[in-house]
């Protein structure tokens, strides 16, 4: 018998998430072109030899795990697809990647020197943390092994172990170094946001599908991967931050991400709110020009009126 | 009595959330064909966010479907904004959307399927809103 060739069709969907996320992704496409980063030559030269040192090795790092889930990690789940359109959104997400991990190029070419770049690279094949943690992703995601476990990696490589490098771009531009930079980050941010919450999403569809039992153990299966991860990613974090003495300031930002990636999955968080105050700096540097809304303790902007975004919609009658 | 009414996508951020304050509340169906909740008290909204990168779609569809009834927005007393910071500048936008247009306060906002600050903040903060709501209504 031979297998039916079978060409997708977007007008008929098994899973509505599909077409949500394909097209929240495609209307946020972008290329680094678009940022313009040579406006952060002048400040790049303000940073210490140490602090650039430790930028462009936080951004080989952030490289080398875009290609991992550029070249692996995507197309490694496209098999386990339960809808065609799910597959698409894959291949998706599989090229942003290459995208992210190209800007990284883009950056480096824009401020630094290609020997110290070269440098970078080595230190990264080097550098036992960083291979660790790339190891136990990739052991995840082999031929054959379990189609929702390899999920779970990757909702932690997309959700967790990219949060040790964000921190830095984030830190800078709290102090308003390399601001174009940390545009960029934050579109490469926004772009995992939604990669973690739809392969998060897509677990817990397969977890409908399984028995109590199956659920028990790929629960304690992602609490372990994340301990064993948490573990190389404290050790990681102490050898690059304790030179400028952030460690502490990181770990908080770890673990507050370390929550928000087992809420991907739909599980409860593991560290508690006193682990994850996370400075709010770093918050701000995340999410400019959103306010403070703390209606309830009367601080913060309440009755704001949101600034004027793009929120028309024609659905709405009023 | 105010309540609560929320809505929930597929993936359960926001269901989650409202199962952990332990308080009633009231859902939006996601399906379009599915009866809309019947309100006829005050009420305090939680809705999470789906905006683009421009901030367009923010509010979800059912949640526009809801609010266009105008006896339902009469009693919106409050909005509670879901979502996710690593969206910059549109976190939890559908809030601050819902806010702007029904004249109403924001009164917290948070990721995902919240924290145990989340949770604690919104069941006190709930219930001193409803004091004073029993105090001006």
């Amino acid at each position: 018998m031979q297998t039916v060739a079978r060409a997708i069709n977007w007008n008929r969907l098994d899973d509505d998430k599909d077409l949500e996320v394909w097209n929240r992704l495609t209307v946020n496409f972008w290329l680094p072109e678009k940022v313009p980063l040579s406006n952060d030559v002048q400040s790049w030269a303000t940073l210490r030899p140490a602090e650039r040192e430790l930028t462009i090795r936080v951004f080989t790092g952030l490289t080398l795990l875009d290609t991992v889930q550029n070249t692996v990690g995507a197309p490694s789940m496209m098999p386990d697809a339960i809808t065609p359109h799910e597959e698409a959104v894959l291949s998706n997400i599989a090229f942003m990647e290459a995208v992210h991990a190209r800007s990284y190029s883009s950056i480096f070419s824009t401020l630094c020197l290609t020997k110290e770049v070269d440098e970078a690279f080595r230190w990264a094949e080097e550098n036992p943390h960083l291979q660790a943690k790339a190891r136990l992703i990739l052991e995840e995601y082999k031929a054959g092994s379990d189609p929702l476990k390899r999920k779970v990696a990757s909702v932690f490589l997309e959700s967790f172990l990219f949060y040790s490098g964000f921190y830095l771009p984030m830190y800078w531009s709290s102090r308003a170094k390399l601001t174009n930079t940390a545009d960029l980050i934050r579109l490469i941010i926004r772009d995992e946001a939604v990669h973690g919450y739809y392969v998060g999403y897509k677990f817990q569809r397969g977890l409908e599908r399984v028995d109590e039992a199956r659920r028990a153990e790929l629960k304690d299966f992602a609490f372990s991967l994340m301990f064993e991860l948490y573990d190389i990613e404290q050790n990681y974090t102490a050898e690059l931050y304790d030179g400028i003495g952030l460690t502490e300031d990181v770990k908080a930002f770890l673990h507050y991400n370390a929550n928000k990636a087992l809420q991907n999955l739909g599980y409860e968080a593991l560290f508690p709110p006193a682990a994850c105050e996370v400075n709010p700096a770093i918050l701000a540097a995340l999410s400019p020009d959103s306010e403070n809304h703390d209606f309830f303790s009367g601080s913060g902007s309440s009755y704001v009126i949101g600034k004027a975004v793009a929120t028309e919609d024609e659905d709405w009658d009023f | 009595m105010a309540g609560l009414v929320f809505y929930s996508s597929a993936s359960g951020n926001t269901a989650r959330f409202v199962a952990r304050l332990g308080l009633p509340a009231l859902r939006i169906p996601i399906r379009p064909a599915d009866p809309m909740p019947a309100v006829d008290a005050p009420f305090v909204l939680i809705c999470p966010t789906y905006a683009d990168g421009q901030g367009r779609g923010a509010v979800p569809k059912p949640v526009i479907r809801f609010l266009n009834d105008p006896r339902r927005r009469a009693l919106l007393r409050g909005v509670i904004g879901a979502g996710n910071r690593n969206f910059g500048a549109t976190y939890a936008l559908s809030a601050r959307v819902i806010a702007e247009k029904c004249d109403v306060p924001v009164l917290w906002r948070f990721e995902l399927a919240g924290t145990e600050t989340d949770i604690q903040k919104v069941r006190a903060g709930l219930h001193q809103f409803r004091g004073l709501e029993c105090l001006t209504v």
